[in-house]
């Protein structure tokens, strides 16, 4: 079983995010970058596969500036076996989606791969458009927010188990496929200290959008980027038992904010 | 290309909420405003967008769209979007409309934006608001193909009566069956009159205070007392502990809402909580801690035991609403 995982490193979750003197980006000083959360069940799963077939092997593909590539050795450490690295900041500074996945694309199409996997969202742009998009251009099926996996013994078909609203959907697919990974389908292993080790001397190609032979602009652009305004803290509701609170808070909820 | 095409989602026989929102909201743009409905039984459902303002309603009715399989239904959107070519397309961002949108987008090769908040119109260009950061941060974007595409965050335009045309067309697609790849074997959606979080107008949400999985039927008492456009949340606490199923964690990892009531019980207000339901329009946290960083979010707090003022709350709010 051979799988693709595209991985973007993400701001940490506990990012107080400021926004860049240009107001068109984030102020990216001081920021811990990490993998995205849903890209590690991504990695997860792939390695999952490839345990379970006892064969094949797991590209990383990322695009990314320089420090993308610790993101890249956690997936290593977590034990993937080679990795992409699209490291080209003048396109990745101005990729949106479309342009990320045509990048992506032109980097997996070189892989071998039954399935290509990724997070079902990336949460610095939460667009949740690459896995579809990505799909489109390998001329693959997508299914996104995948919850269970199966795939069959002869790797032609697997039977994926995704989220739909109020509750999920059992679907059979022709492979390869693209699958995005939501919250649930498995939990992400750390890397271990010897895992760690070896993938310093697990091989990482280097490439730019050129390199690649892509010449994709953005089909997006952000004009403005502004921060929500604070919220303050509101009023406390008093009362000498829960009871009156509860009652007073009811009151309020009636009366002034006019919600019940 | 001109005019909006609005793309219609029906679930369960029903058009949602979200698709009377878009409508609504396009029709402010006093452009022409067509509709695609796809289902099975797609074609009763058309006069009731023309209520909102859909001057001409694309019907792709057949039994084969009981169930939604997003190349089916990306290649009939396709082609009814061919046949209109407008210049905007706008989708509802719920559970089908994340698959769905990106879908046609790739097929159509331009770009579109997600989860957008607000939109508004620049001469011939659309302006979209949409969060990023999980809602920590904003942006305004604008397209630079054409359709320019947006899915919408339910909930975040009024739904207006404001009749239009509403011209029936049924279309008769011809859809490539080599290209469908994927067999939908079964839908389990758990029966349930609850809006999903998303849509929901009110949220009651339990975190780690709730102490078990047996705090949670208060929760429902309260949400069920509230009225229908109601229901539940939980924090990511109350998730990973088996208490609630991942369908309801809001925050950063899961949904992200903005309901106009967001009652957060024996949750702390962690960052990555706060990330998705900030923008809730108004905030109640019920908390011990005084110090419980979600109080300085809230427009209302109660420092006190949940298990005693929830229940409290519920009969209070079950006497208003009688
Ligand atoms: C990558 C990542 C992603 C994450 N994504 C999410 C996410 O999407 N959503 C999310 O919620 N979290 C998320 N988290 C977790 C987040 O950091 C917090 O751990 C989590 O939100 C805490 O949940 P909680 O508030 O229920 O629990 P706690 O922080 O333990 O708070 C419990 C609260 O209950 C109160 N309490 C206890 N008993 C009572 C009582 N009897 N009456 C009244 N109050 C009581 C306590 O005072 C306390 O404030 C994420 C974390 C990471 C690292
Ligand atoms: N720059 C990137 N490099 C590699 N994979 C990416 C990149 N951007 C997005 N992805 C993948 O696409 C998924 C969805 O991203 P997005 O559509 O941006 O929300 C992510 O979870 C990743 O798996």
């Amino acid at each position: 079983m051979n799988t693709v995982v595209c991985m973007k490193q993400v701001p940490d979750t506990e990012t107080l995010i400021k926004v860049n003197p240009e107001g068109t980006g984030i102020a990216t000083e001081g920021i811990k970058w990490v993998m995205g959360p849903y890209d590690e069940f991504a990695v997860e799963e792939a390695l999952q596969q490839k345990e379970k077939f006892k064969a094949g092997t797991v590209s990383i593909v990322s695009l990314g500036p320089d420090r993308a590539i610790e993101a890249i050795r956690t997936g290593l450490a977590m034990g993937a076996d080679s990795a992409v690295h699209i490291n080209d900041s003048a396109f990745y500074d101005k990729a949106d989606p479309y342009a990320t996945a045509a990048v992506l694309a032109a980097a997996v199409k070189n892989l071998e791969y039954d399935i290509v996997f990724l997070g079902k969202q990336a949460i610095d742009d939460d667009s949740g458009q690459v896995p579809a998009i990505l799909a489109e251009m390998l001329g693959i099926p997508v299914i996104t927010q995948v919850l269970k996996l199966e795939v069959e013994a002869d790797k032609s078909k697997a039977t994926v188990t995704r989220e739909v609203e109020g509750g999920h959907a059992i679907i059979d697919v022709t492979l390869p496929a693209v699958l995005s990974a939501q919250k649930g389908l498995n939990e992400p292993r750390y890397a271990s200290l010897p895992g760690i080790m070896k993938a310093k001397k697990k091989p990482v190609d280097v490439k730019t959008a050129a390199d690649l032979g892509v010449d994709v602009g953005a089909m997006t652009v952000i004009k403005e980027m502004t921060l929500p305004p604070a919220r303050q803290a509101g009023k406390i509701i008093e009362g000498e038992t829960p009871e009156e609170k509860a009652a007073n808070l009811a009151k309020a909820l009636h009366e002034e904010a006019k919600l019940i | 290309m001109a005019g909006i095409l609005i793309y219609a989602e029906v679930q369960k026989g029903e058009l949602k909420k979200g698709a009377f929102e878009i409508t609504s909201k396009a029709k402010e743009f006093g452009q022409e405003v067509s509709a695609c409905i796809i289902g099975s039984g797609a074609e009763a459902l058309a006069p009731e967008l023309a209520k909102y303002g859909a001057d001409k309603i694309y019907v792709v009715d057949g039994p084969e769209y009981e169930n939604y399989v997003t190349e089916a239904f990306v290649q009939a959107f396709v082609q009814v979007a061919q046949q209109v070519q407008p210049a905007i397309i706008l989708t509802s961002s719920t559970a089908q409309g994340k698959d769905f949108t990106p879908a046609i987008a790739a097929r159509l090769q331009v770009g579109c934006f997600s989860d957008c908040v607000d939109l508004s119109l620049n001469g011939d260009k659309i302006v979209v608001k949409r969060p990023m950061y999980a809602g920590k941060a904003y942006v305004l974007a604008e397209a630079t193909a054409t359709p320019q595409i947006a899915s919408i965050r339910p909930n975040s335009f009024p739904i207006n009566e404001n009749a239009g045309a509403g011209a029936v067309e049924k279309v008769a697609v011809s859809i490539d069956a080599a290209k469908i790849k994927t067999v939908v074997k079964s839908v389990e959606i758990a029966e349930s009159d609850e809006p999903d979080q998303t849509e929901a107008e009110i949220i009651v949400s339990g975190g780690r205070g709730m102490k078990g999985p047996d705090g949670f039927p208060m929760i429902e008492a309260l949400a069920k007392a509230l009225g229908p456009g109601s229901t539940t949340g939980a924090s990511r606490a109350a998730v990973d502990a088996g208490w609630r199923d991942h369908a309801y964690q809001v925050g950063q990892t899961g949904k992200t809402v903005s309901p106009n009531l967001y009652i957060a019980c024996g949750i702390s207000g962690a960052i990555q909580h706060l990330a998705g339901m900030g923008t809730s329009k108004v905030i109640v946290a019920i908390n011990k801690d005084a110090e419980a960083p979600i109080f300085s979010k809230a427009d209302y707090g109660v420092v006190d035991d949940l298990f005693k003022v929830v229940p409290a709350l519920t009969e209070e709010v079950k006497k208003i609403r009688s």
